[in-house]
């Protein structure tokens, strides 16, 4: 490992951070610890258990006569005092925070309630009736766009929320010419990078000023301030939005807590006192936000030595519900580097972005890398392994040579800086290329399954706010007038007696921006550390910001630090003016050292840094004609070379692109098919390193979170649109168990355009990360068609196939995915009871009877003869909740047979089911036969399938059970495992 | 254990880092929830709350456990401890603290109170614990930041300067 080390320097040197110390000992100010006015409320939020469902009626009565409940709103209450999100394209659709005739994916908020405290707002929740009728639901995006498909937005008419078609060079011309041309087509799955804490909202209306003022844990971009602002239906000075001074990490994932930003507005002010919501961990992993997940084709044109000429690229993006902002814009931020490190001169792009009845997407850590690089690295192996060639040589082969630099894209990025080919050369032979190939032969001489990767990508950083606009025709661009920059502050500031305090408007989550703030503005001051303070809270009605404040798109180094370094050296410029009077020399030979400002040719004529600085506020008249105050410097940076888009669609959409090398070595696991990686090397061009050890620290935290992208990670649906991976046991992040030790290696080449030299660095593993693996998995298994995540089921089936049901039975019953995609249970049973088939026949129709006998009903109420209402409390594993059941009867033979048929529904899933129940003479009774299909979904169906259908299988049980101990005893007879296994594939078909 | 009902709240009484604490809670409190909202003590975070994240773990009697799964009321006369308690004085850190920021065991902290109270018990418990040792204890909490790596460098230093310290007292 190279830890570049520095000495001379603040700057470059790996010191302690100042955020530790509070930190580690409990004195933290994240959302959830920050004091609140006394008459704070809390507001939880009733929401979806389906997929697709239009919503009937909402009866709030009951909840709102709760004792200690402030208020509930309905989607329809929202409404009224808002108005809908911005859609980034054009679109004759919709966006609200809430739900209001039609339910489009799991976890959509739906109805929310402000009480005096967490406990009281939800058990609200479960008092409110919502009557939906379920709609077929889409969650491939493929199938999404078939004729048949079901719509989400009516008004919209298609699925198909947008569709753009680039052309650049002459990419018919390569194609017909090339020698080769090779294709993948690739999915990426939907994850998301899960911070541990989760998204929390303050919010408190003045309905004298009618002004907001809300702290929440967002991450920005702040452009989306002036979404919730105009869904407020407030100036953007009205909408006052603070952060906490600690956030426990965001990766993106905070960008998208602004839908309830504005809910918790709306709440407050119906309330009429400050709202207070912090999300649980289902809500955060069933409707935060995620990655989007997108399918690629892409086709290459190569010639005959393995050079690619041109590209086409047809990505189908997902969304989810909603075209949420600043959505699509997962599928925009590469745009100039789609043709990552290579000098690729023809692109052909087709861009597609679908909705489906998943939750909306937002920014999750690499941005658009991930699903790019997936399709992009996979084919250029691919390419070598069908042409014949050496993997890495077609990467060398590629690569934007060194002395290309900065490198215009077909696409209209420009690559900085950067000597990709040495980099990886030094990444071979430093990483261990050679005997990791070495160790990879013997194993596979020893039959073992091992496999190689590589992965060489570019890294992306500091958003240019134009890219977005790509989406846009040049015509519709043209109208809305041109959008670009990235404007990154910094303030310096003096206070009376000589300290200095830094603000930015960037929101930490954990990355260290103030130590490395401190360093730098310390070290163009010339003092120690500890001397600076930075603060890094942002607050809109106050601090110095932009539409691009924030922290996203790796832009704090590049951007942000360099932002204060301009303000520092403002500043000390002006020093050095006043000083030089002092000390009677010219204000070039001042030097700042220790805390004084000394002449550099006697260091003994000194004058401390407290004095000088200090003259702005004692003694303004004494400063040197033409020299500025020093109380406050502010600047405002953005780069030129971040211009809008043009006429051509060619659009440099990052300022900085650092690279990536990465290679490793796994070895899968014949008996499991569990992916090991044995060794991983990870080579970083990210410009200059500011502070070696978070440069570290954020190579190995995005390398953790890219091995869970590539082994575990999946937000799972069902084809209903169930959720499937509810909570962290389903949802699985890596431990320290699965998180290998990468090999960090660097190879520096400043940025020519920014302050400092430096690059963005936190994202480049989740883009290279997941590939490289995939890469290696398909070597070792010599399978092209690799899906992530790489878990040991789905490389099972590439080892053996796909499972077959087994071919003796076995004791349990199977669970099989329904055509509905629902998670399906069937069973049968009877029971002898000693009571007549007219008694029985009796009791299955009265409602006493009925309350008696299903397990956990408070109450039945009889809509009709044949249509039975009834309140049910059930715990599922953990999860403990109410639901309401509705019954009909249908198919009635008195006294024989019936049909019960249902659905339940609550806060945490939902259930329908059909049941025959027969009723046949015994000698001394009757017998009761029955067999059912039942099929879950919601948030139970989150929990863990196997908990789910046994606890499924025990509450239908004790509902016979009751049935014949109430109709007089009797013990109910389980049917052989044949009968139940047949009944099955029956479903199945 | 008095009967208690869901309709009012209950008196419990435990020591809270050494000190005596008295608190009037519905039953179905959390202890997360009492330490946080009704204490005031923000130092021990959820993430979770169901079981699994870690962020929450604080001692009960010594021995770390999750204060997402436990009930106010299941703590009654015990002795519970909280990341609050484990700088020996409010500037100073102890050495595990110190470790941690030494080797750059942290990011964004979330995690960080849970995983010192877990190391924190282990080291006590264990003090010959060995890397091995420290994976095992740190596989029940999740950082989504620091990729573990730094946090069992910091562990094993730690780990290192409490045997030296015993030696030099010895
Ligand atoms: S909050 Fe207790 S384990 Fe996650
Ligand atoms: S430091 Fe952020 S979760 Fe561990």
């Amino acid at each position: 490992m190279t830890i570049l080390e520095k000495t001379e320097s603040l700057v470059g040197r790996t010191v302690e951070r100042i955020e530790d110390a509070g930190l580690l000992t409990g004195r933290g100010r994240y959302i959830d610890d920050l004091p609140v006015r006394q008459d704070t409320a809390h507001l939880a939020i009733l929401r979806s258990p389906h997929g697709h469902a239009e919503i009937r009626t909402i009866d709030t009565t009951a909840a709102l006569a709760l004792p200690g409940v402030f208020a509930v709103l309905t989607g329809e209450d929202v409404a009224r005092l808002t108005r809908s999100m911005t859609v980034g394209v054009k679109a004759n659709v919709e966006c609200w925070p809430m739900a209001r005739d039609r339910v489009r994916y799991v976890g959509e908020p739906v109805a929310l309630v402000v009480a005096e405290n967490r406990y009281v707002a939800e058990d609200a929740l479960d008092l409110i009736e919502v009557e939906y009728e379920t709609l077929a639901a889409v969650i491939d995006p493929e199938k999404a766009l078939a004729a048949n498909a079901p719509v989400l937005h009516p008004s919209l008419e298609t699925n198909l929320i947008n569709e753009r078609s680039f052309r650049y060079g002459d990419p018919e011309a390569a194609f017909e010419a090339a020698a080769h041309r090779i294709s993948i087509r690739i999915a990426y799955p939907r994850n998301s990078c899960t911070p541990i804490e989760t998204y929390g909202v303050i919010a408190e209306y003045d309905p004298g000023e009618d002004a907001y003022d809300v702290t929440a844990n967002f991450q920005g971009p702040f452009s989306i301030h002036a979404v919730i602002s105009r869904a407020l239906n407030v100036p953007g000075n009205r909408m006052r939005l603070r952060t906490p001074p600690d956030s426990g990490g965001s990766f993106g994932i905070k960008q998208g807590v602004f839908p309830y930003v504005i809910l918790a507005a709306v709440a407050a002010r119906v309330a009429g006192r400050p709202v207070k919501w912090i999300e649980d961990r289902l809500e955060h992993l069933t409707a935060s936000v995620s990655a989007t997940n997108r399918v690629t084709t892409l086709e290459a044109a190569v010639t005959a030595n393995g050079r690619i000429t041109a590209l086409s690229w047809d990505q189908l993006e997902d969304c989810g519900a909603h075209l949420r902002a600043p959505e699509p814009a997962t599928l925009y931020r590469m745009h100039g580097n789609m043709t990552g490190a290579y000098a690729i001169e023809n692109v052909a792009i087709r861009n597609r972005v679908v909705l489906t009845n998943k939750t909306p997407t937002g920014l999750n850590r690499g941005f658009g890398g991930p699903q790019i690089y997936l399709a992009l690295e996979r084919l250029v192996h691919k390419i070598a392994d069908e042409l014949g060639l050496d993997r890495l040589d077609v990467i060398r082969r590629n690569l934007v040579p060194a002395d290309a630099f900065p490198y215009r894209t077909a696409t209209g990025g420009l690559l900085d800086s950067g000597d990709y080919q040495a980099a990886l050369d030094r990444a071979c032979a430093e990483g261990g290329l050679e005997a990791l190939r070495q160790r990879r032969d013997s194993a596979r001489a020893e039959g073992r399954l091992y496999g190689i990767g590589y992965a060489a990508v570019v890294e992306p950083s500091v958003s240019n706010m134009g890219y977005i606009t790509t989406v846009l025709t040049p015509d519709e661009r043209a109208k809305a007038g041109p959008k670009n920059g990235a404007q990154a502050v910094a303030t310096v500031a003096i206070d009376p007696l000589g300290s200095v305090t830094v603000k930015v408007a960037s929101v930490p989550q954990g990355q260290g921006h103030r130590t490395v703030l401190a360093q730098v503005v310390a070290e163009r001051l010339g003092l120690p550390m500890q001397a600076v303070y930075v603060n890094t809270e942002l607050d809109t009605s106050r601090d110095a910001w932009s539409i691009a404040s924030g922290n996203y798109a790796s832009r704090f180094a590049p951007a942000v630090a360099g932002a204060a370094a301009l303000a520092a050296d403002r500043i000390r410029r002006r020093l050095a003016a006043i000083a030089a009077g002092q000390l009677n020399v010219t204000a070039d030979r001042v030097d700042f050292k220790a805390g004084k400002l000394v002449d550099r040719d006697n260091p003994d004529n000194a004058v401390s840094f407290g004095r000088v600085a200090a003259a702005s506020h004692w003694a303004p008249g004494t400063l040197p004609d033409g020299t500025d105050q020093t109380i406050r410097e502010t600047v405002f940076w953005t780069p030129e070379q971040l211009q809008a888009p043009t006429a051509a669609d060619g659009i440099n959409s990052s300022l900085c692109h650092g690279f990536i090398f990465d290679f490793c070595g796994v070895e899968i696991d014949r008996a499991t098919g569990q992916v090991r990686i044995d060794s991983y090397v990870t080579m970083h061009d990210c410009g200059r390193i500011l502070h070696p050890g978070m440069v570290e620290g954020q190579v190995r935290g995005g390398f953790a979170q890219a091995v869970g992208a590539a082994l575990y990670e999946e937000y799972a649906y069902g084809s209903d649109g169930s959720f499937l991976t509810g909570t962290l046991a389903d949802y699985l992040i890596p431990t320290v168990m699965e998180t290998p030790e990468p090999v960090i290696l660097h190879h520096e080449t400043p940025s020519p355009f920014t302050p400092l030299g430096a690059k963005g660095v936190g994202e480049g593993n989740c883009m290279s990360t997941p590939v490289c693996i995939a890469n290696a998995v398909a070597d070792a298994l010599g399978v092209e068609d690799i899906r992530l995540p790489l878990s040991p089921s789905r490389v099972s089936e590439w080892l053996y196939g796909e499972e077959r049901p087994p071919s003796k039975p076995q004791n349990a019953i199977p669970v099989a995915t329904g055509a509905s995609g629902q998670r399906m249970l069937t069973g049968s049973g009877s029971a002898d009871v000693a009571a007549t088939r007219g008694a029985v026949w009796a009791m299955l129709l009265d409602p006493n009877t009925l309350k008696a006998i299903i397990p956990g009903a408070h109450e039945v109420r009889k809509v009709t003869d044949t249509h039975f209402r009834a309140e049910v409390t059930l715990g599922i594993g953990p999860v403990k909740g109410r639901y309401r059941a509705d019954i009909r009867l249908s198919d009635m033979v008195e006294p024989e047979a019936v049909t019960l048929s249902g659905g339940t529904e609550g806060a945490l899933g939902s259930g329908r089911g059909m049941g025959r129940i027969t009723l046949a003479d015994t000698a001394t009774g009757t017998r009761i036969a029955y067999r059912y299909e039942a099929a879950i979904g919601g948030k139970v169906a989150s929990v863990g399938g196997r908990l789910l259908d046994g606890a499924a299988r025990v509450v239908i049980g004790q509902f016979f059970q009751a049935l014949a101990r109430h109709a007089g005893g009797g013990t109910p007879r389980s049917v052989g495992f044949l009968q139940r296994l047949s009944a099955l594939f029956r479903r199945r078909r | 254990m008095p009967r208690m009902n869901a309709a009012r709240k209950h008196p419990v009484e435990f020591t809270l880092n050494g000190r005596t604490v008295r608190a009037e809670v519905e039953n179905r409190m959390l202890l997360s929830d009492l330490l946080r909202h009704e204490i005031g003590l923000t130092g021990t975070h959820v993430g979770c709350e169901h079981g699994v994240c870690g962020a929450c773990t604080v001692q009960i009697d010594g021995r770390p456990a999750r204060a997402c799964l436990t009930l106010a009321q299941q703590v009654r006369g015990s002795d519970v401890r909280t990341v609050e308690a484990l700088a020996p004085d409010p500037a100073v850190l102890s050495p595990l603290q110190a470790a941690f920021r030494r080797h750059h065991g942290l990011q964004c902290g979330f995690c960080t109170p849970g995983i010192l109270m877990s190391l924190d018990a282990l080291l006590r418990e264990r003090p010959d614990a060995d890397r091995e040792d420290i994976r095992e204890h740190l596989s029940g909490h999740l950082c989504r930041c620091t990729g573990y790596a730094t946090i069992v460098e910091a562990a094993l230093a730690a780990a290192e300067e409490q045997r030296k310290e015993e030696t030099t007292n010895a």
